[in-house]
């Protein structure tokens, strides 16, 4: 039954209270987009385009430590962004050491500053905060900083800062949630430690870190952290990089290693504990082994857990309108439309099931996305051959198949793996190592030759991969590849 | 009698050498005659060619340090506290990019050594077609005779001879890269892209540099023969292109004199030299003293002291290269030439090595691969660089019509320009594609760092037929200014602002 509205403007929140759930016959958007991250605002903004009734919700909860941020998402505000210019940092100081060679001169010791990076970073991100706020509202794009929730198959509640609520009805939804950082479920992990969602805007230098984890964000972490002059300790469970090519995951660790980051392999933390408080402070850490029951102990003044992410999907009502979750991993899987089990309700970006953690693909999915719903566009997705780089100390640019993958899938006699070391020329001269640059391609012998994994470790590797991404997508063989001729001399010549 | 070697060949720069040891991993008995003529001012160097000693190696190292000073000045930002200016000393870095070189040569050496070829250091020039008579630098005189011969002498930086004391007092590259003490206040002159190569990092180290421009900027790129014989279309660097490298290097520090051409070059007391020059816009004359002034015109073909005539070899009558048809062979049967020296060829170290291979290939291993000179990638290494590969616009427009193509640009800004407080106005790609269905991609050009690693891999992509949509398809990497290329939208043709933000 249906009791007398007492409140005016908010009938659905009366009808919900007494258990019904309004289908309003026109709806408040024509899509409602949770999440304001890369998947989710290029959604957005495309959809606008063609002249759709378009909301955001984006809202970042604050970490355990108490940092949040702004319109964007992890890529701008606590992923690629402030992780490329931090990377950018620590390359500017090994410049600093090839410049001597090269005739610089300046002081001997060279100091640097975190605060004064981390002031510049953030400025630079607030200014791309500010810029997607500016793009939303030309755009026409409603935006409200509030969590979203489902509260039935149409509506969702917003909730803001200060906990005030508001209903919103679409036609139709995204999910763009993105991913929060793991916490190790130890004693003193979230008192204690950070993670890379605090990180990039911590108000003191971390000095002695201990980075937790293998995966791309701790090894790219621990090497911008040692290439700005601190001492970096990173406790590895078992493999570098899993998912990863190993024979290159290997590389890139050795050279970390030559340069300074120390390794601690086997381990994991059971305990963390404050030895002394302060900005940083000393933290002790026990660790046990994974091979048997040696336990260690080791002082640092900042512990930064990166073992994994968790996308952010079992707070936002999915149950009420039945969309289904992978119980274990959190994540949505999706049809090759990016359409959940629920017709109306679609999702992209990283909290996909199967699909790459990238900022790129997220872009890519949500534009073409929105072209196929509201264009009459046909192109879906082409998530095979997505390149991707880790910007680590040494930079590792890949596409297609890590060699393991190639073997185990075409079988060790029909690939052919073709392989080099390479000395980059502006390495020469400074004296730096002669032997560590490599790259390789895997080409499948069956299929002319056909170019299916492409892994170079070198600088620059980024801008080396794009274009090779460009030619497998293109079907490239190895007799084309050879009869392609090199820039002379850059590094992609190889 | 019989010939003493399969194989001679007449240069040991970077087509040469590719040539004798690819012959030579055939099981051939190969010779190479390598000799450099000290340049006017008594420059030399040793075995290697142009690339290693006074082109690309040397160029690229000193780039590289110029860079670094940029570095230098981007890491306060970054958070490094060094105290400001930073000073360069040309010598050391000098001894250091010297090193190097002489490690090449060296090395090069040990190579030839390794793989059975014999070496000579002479000068070498024809008798007949089968012999060759070498001179050492002492006189002393030696016969070579081959089945095969290979000219891959390359070439020399020309001197303005017509302007008085442009031989005595000026240098060329052939010395820039070995002089002991810094060029000082430098003038080099006129338009190539060595000469802004050059321009570009001598401003880098904190030198006062000017550059003379008798006309267009890059138009040089077409005096490095671009030409493909096939087509007969003109591969010239566009003005657009030319003008954001310009530009950005005037902004950088470096002094640019347009439309205007010296007249005489004079040393004063001081040691330092006073140059005049004609300004075609004012109609005026005017001078100014430097201490270097640098020839970067062109470079000639160095056939001179070959003896081309005696064997018949023809060369063109204009540029003085030799003329040589697809599979590299002159006029003269068993004598063939690769690399700077031929006609109608880029002026390119991976096309001569690429070239000199296949000949090799061809002439002793049973292959019938001919080289393809099409859509071979390039870039110019000015302060902001500039790769490409394919067309230009003005070759895609004349070669189809300007309706039949379509042009997808963008200004960009690098990430890592932004916490540097760097300038980004000139950070551009600009792609050419064909208008009808397929959309294939004609040419690509980039302006912005690393601009040679950029465009390597989209140089294979078109090697492959690339098409726009191909390209749309692939997946960018975040973030890089590579990705750039693949976010391309904007139409010329559109006449929307080109400029795209990052995220």
């Amino acid at each position: 039954s249906v009791q007398a509205q007492k409140e005016e403007d908010n009938p659905e929140k009366t009808m919900e209270v007494n258990g019904l759930t309004p289908v309003p016959d026109s709806y408040d958007y024509d899509l409602i987009v949770i999440g304001g991250g890369s998947g989710g605002l290029a959604a957005a903004k495309e959809a606008a385009k063609y002249e759709k009734k378009v909301m955001v919700l984006d809202f970042v909860t604050p970490t355990p430590q108490g940092s949040s941020w702004g319109l964007g998402g992890t890529c701008v505000n606590v992923g690629c962004i402030p992780k490329k210019l931090m990377h950018q940092a620590a390359l500017l100081g090994q410049a600093l050491q090839d410049s001597r060679k090269f005739g610089w001169q300046f002081t001997e010791e060279v100091k640097h500053s975190w605060m004064t990076m981390t002031e510049s970073v953030q400025n630079y991100i607030g200014s791309l905060n500010w810029g997607y706020r500016v793009a939303l509202r030309d755009t026409k794009v409603t935006y409200e900083n509030a969590y979203g929730e489902f509260v039935g198959p149409h509506t969702i509640k917003a909730t803001n800062k200060k906990g005030i609520e508001k209903l919103y009805t679409a036609e139709r939804f995204i999910i763009a949630t993105g991913e929060r950082p793991r916490y190790l479920g130890i004693p003193g992990d979230k008192e204690y430690c950070i993670s890379s969602d605090d990180l990039f805007s911590l108000p003191y230098c971390p000095g002695k870190t201990l980075v937790v984890g293998a995966s791309y964000v701790a090894l790219e972490c621990a090497g911008f952290l040692a290439g700005l002059g601190l001492d970096v300790t990173v406790m590895v469970r078992s493999i570098l990089l899993r998912g990863f090519d190993q024979d290159m995951a290997n590389k890139i660790g050795e050279y970390m290693k030559e340069h300074g980051v120390n390794f601690i392999r086997e381990f994991v933390p059971i305990k963390v504990e404050q030895v002394e408080e302060g900005t940083p402070g000393i933290l002790k850490v026990t660790a046990k082994s994974t091979m048997g029951d040696q336990i260690i102990e080791g002082e640092y003044n900042t512990v930064l857990l990166a073992i994994g992410r968790d996308p952010c999907t079992r707070k936002i009502g999915l149950d009420k309108v039945g969309v289904n979750i992978n119980e274990k991993t959190g994540k949505i899987p999706v049809n090759d439309e990016e359409q959940t089990n629920v017709p109306h309700i679609y999702a992209v970006g990283d909290i996909l099931q199967g699909k790459l953690e990238l900022t790129p693909v997220a872009i890519q999915a949500g534009r073409l996305l929105v072209r196929r719903l509201y264009a009459g566009a046909t192109t879906k997705c082409d998530y095979v051959n997505v390149p991707t780089t880790v910007f680590t100390p040494l930079e590792y640019g890949a596409c297609g198949y890590s060699e393991e993958t190639a073997v185990e899938k075409f079988g060790q006699e029909n690939i052919e793996v073709y392989h080099s070391h390479f000395w980059p020329l502006e390495w020469t001269v400074p004296s730096r190592d002669n032997n560590k640059c490599y790259a390789k391609i895997i080409c499948n012998i069956q299929d002319n030759e056909r170019v299916i994994g492409f892994h170079v470790l070198g600088p620059n590797a980024g801008e080396v991969t794009q274009g090779f991404a460009a030619a497998i997508k293109c079907g490239l063989t190895k007799e084309q590849l050879d009869s392609t001729i090199g820039i002379h001399p850059v590094c992609a010549e190889v | 009698g019989k010939n003493e070697y399969d194989l001679l060949v007449i240069g040991g720069g970077s087509g040469g050498l590719a040539c004798a040891k690819e012959a030579a991993q055939f099981g051939r008995k190969v010779a190479v005659l390598d000799y450099v003529e000290p340049s006017p001012r008594g420059t030399t160097w040793a075995l290697g060619g142009t690339c290693v000693n006074v082109g690309c190696i040397p160029k690229k190292l000193m780039h590289q340090a110029a860079l670094l000073g940029s570095a230098i000045k981007d890491a306060q930002h970054y958070g490094w506290n060094i105290s400001q200016p930073v000073h360069h000393t040309w010598s050391v870095m000098a001894q250091g990019v010297q090193n190097y070189v002489k490690s090449l040569n060296w090395g090069h050496r040990v190579q030839l050594q390794d793989k059975k070829v014999k070496y000579f250091n002479i000068k070498g020039s024809f008798s007949d077609p089968h012999t060759v008579r070498g001179l050492t630098k002492a006189g002393k005189e030696t016969i070579v005779t081959a089945d095969n011969i290979v000219i891959a002498t390359g070439g020399r930086p020309k001197y303005p001879t017509y302007i008085a004391g442009a031989l005595e007092y000026g240098i060329t590259s052939d010395d820039l890269f070995w002089l002991k003490e810094s060029p000082g206040k430098t003038l080099p002159s006129f338009i190539l892209y060595v000469s802004l190569e050059c321009a570009g990092f001598l401003t880098g180290f904190g030198l006062d540099t000017t550059v003379m421009m008798r006309s267009i900027p890059l138009r040089g790129f077409d005096q490095a023969s671009h030409i493909s014989k096939k087509k007969q279309i003109s591969f010239t660097t566009q003005q657009q292109m030319a003008s954001l490298v310009t530009e950005h290097m005037e902004s950088y520090g470096t002094k640019f004199l347009k439309r205007c051409f010296p007249t005489k070059v004079e040393k004063l007391k001081s040691n330092r030299l006073q140059v005049t020059w004609k300004n075609a816009d004012l109609n005026t004359e005017e001078t100014d003293s430097f201490d270097t002034v640098m020839w970067a015109i062109g470079r000639v073909p160095d056939t001179k002291a070959l003896n081309l005539e005696t064997v018949g070899v023809k060369t063109n009558s204009e540029t003085g290269k030799i003329i040589v048809d697809a599979s590299e062979a002159t006029s003269v049967p068993h004598i063939y030439a690769v690399g700077d020296i031929t006609e109608g060829r880029p002026e390119l170290t991976p096309t001569a090595i690429a070239a000199g291979k296949l000949l090799a290939q061809r002439l002793f291993g049973q292959s019938s691969e001919l080289m393809d000179y099409d859509n071979v990638p390039t870039t110019v290494f000015t302060p902001l660089e500039y790769g490409c590969v394919g067309l230009s616009e003005e070759a895609a427009v004349q070669c189809h019509g300007s309706d039949n193509i379509e042009v997808y640009h963008a200004y960009y800004k690098p990430l890592e320009f932004t916490v540097a407080e760097r300038d980004a106005t000139q950070c551009y790609v600009k792609m050419v594609c064909l208008r009808e269905r397929e959309q294939r991609i004609l040419g690509l050009h980039f302006i912005g760092p690393n601009a040679g690693e950029v465009i390597q891999g989209f140089a294979l992509g078109i090697k492959c037929g690339a098409t726009y949509p191909q390209l749309m398809k692939t997946v960018g990497i975040h973030p890089t200014c590579a990705e750039e290329v693949t976010k391309l939208r904007i139409t010329k043709r559109s006449g929307l602002d080109a400029t795209v933000t990052g995220c």
